[in-house]
């Protein structure tokens, strides 16, 4: 019942009549007030969505003009001399390019153990015969209220002897509560209870059922909650800043750190020219931030539909 | 007697279903209990040799030594400040969004908004503030021209009292679009009747928005307030400790910042958990104090 309630406002998925009707009605009633009420209306969204895209659009221009252009500070909303000479030296960098990969890495791996590990809690406490069900949920909800901090987590993750390894990526922080909490009430509230009980009939085990019935069923839950997580690894550096000192294990976000905030940044090595030296390191910045904003942008349409629900699985309580 | 029965008839029914927890469970136990446990080393003097239990007690002594400290003043204040004026900024701006793209009936153009103005919810911390310091930057950014027509001073990022405006606006940038999602959703589900009845009444869309939509989102608003509340304390490493720089530091420096200065810079454990306690303590106390208010006053409330 609440998946269909929950997804109606999403990217405007009304059936038409629905949206036709009240539009004529409130043409035909708008009194003056509201003409002005709904301009400013207009006023104001058109604003926020100027503030929210010239960022952006000034971010790309950059990134593909020339380098003595971006230095000078001339490039607003268009191109000035194109070139591609930024991106040239993104892909002549090793840091960067070994930082991609090993994000892919953790993205693709951390994802399946946090999704694992999330279905295995979620759809247990999803069912209702569970022995000991209000506790551990109750043990979920207080990872919410209350963490055991930094030091702390980290002296644990040092004893586990996992510093410096990849494991530090991908363990630590794999469940998060929220996420189980999702999932348990998607389990709960969208599989019926008759096919639980034509599998029982059946003799079908547990597990049986989960894997051939459940997870079949919560498709677009499970890509809902393995988006966030994704995109959760694939954005974080904490992880990496406290555990990790092998730069041959860094993450995407924790080479950009270095040479877009801490600008360790040596430019077009070849270049001899200081002063080309430094335009090449600042239009690189623009190229890089580009591409490593690529691979979320490009799934981004459907990630935020998918996004659009998993907030409103969640609002609904469970 | 008849539970343990229930239970022992559970297991054998169910079992397998407990096989499934043991590592879930294993991982809450490992990653997020022992941590808590852990923290008894705010109360010791931790060294490694002797080991978290080995290590000889001092009781408050770790509390009294950042007290002492001038600082630490300076980081509950900076801690607080940072996150009332990103509540007070960021709370209200996705609600007025919902509310107004709520009334917009051209369907391209509330996509339009839609679409571009949740993008920014999936940058990476460090990308946004990396456009901050280039867009900021005095000599290549454009910002600079702005805030220069403006008469605003031009190196934002170098002047200490900038530093709040830009952490919080730079937030509310990046979060109001998805923010209002959750609005959306309570608009949505509003009962059209309601607005039926208020055009017979022929209210106007600023009273519709008064007497139907605001009470309609109200329990949604309560909830994510109080969420909101709970975690001020609990404001974000990963920003602030990207945006300081020496300049800005003396309004940069928040607790998450400083305890992972001290404890993995500086290598003082007890020091830094004992901090790091601190906070959790209150934000706690904040949270479960919010929540009691919002369940006396308005009877919603997060549990």
């Amino acid at each position: 019942m609440t998946l269909e309630t929950a997804t109606r406002p999403d990217f405007g998925a009304e059936p038409e009549t629905e949206r036709r009707k009240p539009r004529r009605r409130t043409r035909m009633h708008d009194t003056g007030f509201d003409r002005v009420f709904m301009a400013a209306v207009y006023i104001l969204l058109t604003t926020f969505l100027l503030i929210v895209l010239v960022p952006l659009i000034n971010i790309l221009a950059s990134s593909f003009s020339s380098p003595a252009a971006v230095s000078g500070g001339r490039v607003f909303l268009w191109p000035v001399d194109f070139t591609l000479r930024g991106y040239q030296a993104v892909l002549d960098n090793s840091a960067i390019l070994t930082g991609f990969g090993n994000s892919l890495f953790y993205v693709a791996a951390g994802t399946l153990v946090s999704l694992a590990l999330t279905v295995m809690i979620a759809y247990p406490l999803s069912r209702s015969d569970l022995v000991g069900r209000r506790v551990l949920t109750g043990g979920v909800l207080f990872t919410m209220l209350f963490s055991g901090g930094l030091i702390p987590t980290y002296m644990v993750v040092q004893s586990l002897g996992m510093l410096d390894t990849r494991w530090a990526m991908i363990i630590p922080g794999a469940l998060g509560a929220w996420q189980v909490l999702i999932a348990a009430t998607y389990f709960r509230s969208s599989i019926p209870g008759e096919l639980y009980e034509a599998a029982q009939l059946d003799g079908a085990s547990d597990l049986r059922f989960l894997w051939s019935v459940v997870l079949p069923l919560s498709k677009p839950l499970l890509a809902v909650i393995a988006l966030m997580y994704g995109v959760g690894q694939w954005n974080q550096y904490f992880s990496a800043l406290i555990y990790l000192r092998d730069e041959d294990l860094y993450p995407l976000q924790l080479v950009l750190r270095n040479i877009l905030v801490l600008n360790n940044n040596a430019g077009g090595s070849d270049l001899t020219n200081l002063l080309e030296r430094k335009q090449l390191a600042d239009l690189m910045k623009y190229s890089l931030i580009v591409v490593s904003t690529v691979p979320v942008m490009l799934v981004y349409p459907f990630v935020a539909r998918h996004f659009t629900k998993g907030v409103m699985i969640g609002s609904v309580k469970g | 007697m008849s539970r343990r029965r229930s239970l022992e008839r559970s297991l054998r029914r169910h079992w397998q279903l407990y096989v499934l927890l043991i590592l879930p469970v294993a991982y809450l136990v490992i990653f997020e209990y022992i941590p808590m446990a852990n923290n008894v080393i705010a109360f010791k003097e931790y060294n490694v040799v002797a080991g978290i239990w080995g290590s000889p007690w001092v009781g408050l002594e770790n509390f009294e030594r950042f007290f002492a400290n001038p600082v630490a003043w300076d980081l509950i204040n900076n801690t607080l400040m940072l996150s009332l004026y990103g509540f007070l900024a960021g709370f209200p701006i996705p609600i007025i969004l919902a509310l107004a793209l709520n009334e917009v009936r051209l369907r391209f153009f509330k996509r339009t908004v839609q679409l571009v103005t949740y993008a920014p919810h999936f940058l990476s911390t460090v990308i946004v503030v990396s456009m901050i310091i280039l867009i900021f930057s005095p000599r290549i950014g454009f910002m600079a021209d702005v805030l220069g027509f403006f008469g605003m001073p031009t190196n934002l990022l170098a002047d200490p009292d900038s530093f709040r405006h830009v952490y919080v606006w730079s937030d509310v940038w990046q979060t109001a679009g998805y923010s209002a999602i959750i609005f959306m959703a309570a608009l949505a589900g509003i009962d059209p009747s309601l607005y039926e009845a208020a055009r017979l009444d022929g209210a106007n869309r600023l009273q519709k928005i008064w007497h139907i939509d605001l009470p309609g989102i109200a329990p949604t608003v309560v909830v994510v307030m109080i969420l909101s509340v709970g975690s001020i304390m609990a404001i974000g490493f990963e920003k602030a400790f990207l945006l300081q720089n020496p300049l800005n530091l003396s309004q940069a420096e928040i607790i998450a910042t400083y305890t992972y200065k001290i404890g993995l810079l500086s290598a003082d454990f007890s020091l830094a958990t004992a901090i790091g306690l601190f906070n959790s303590v209150i934000n706690l106390i904040l949270l479960l104090a919010v929540n009691t208010v919002s369940k006396r006053v308005t009877g919603n409330g997060l549990w």
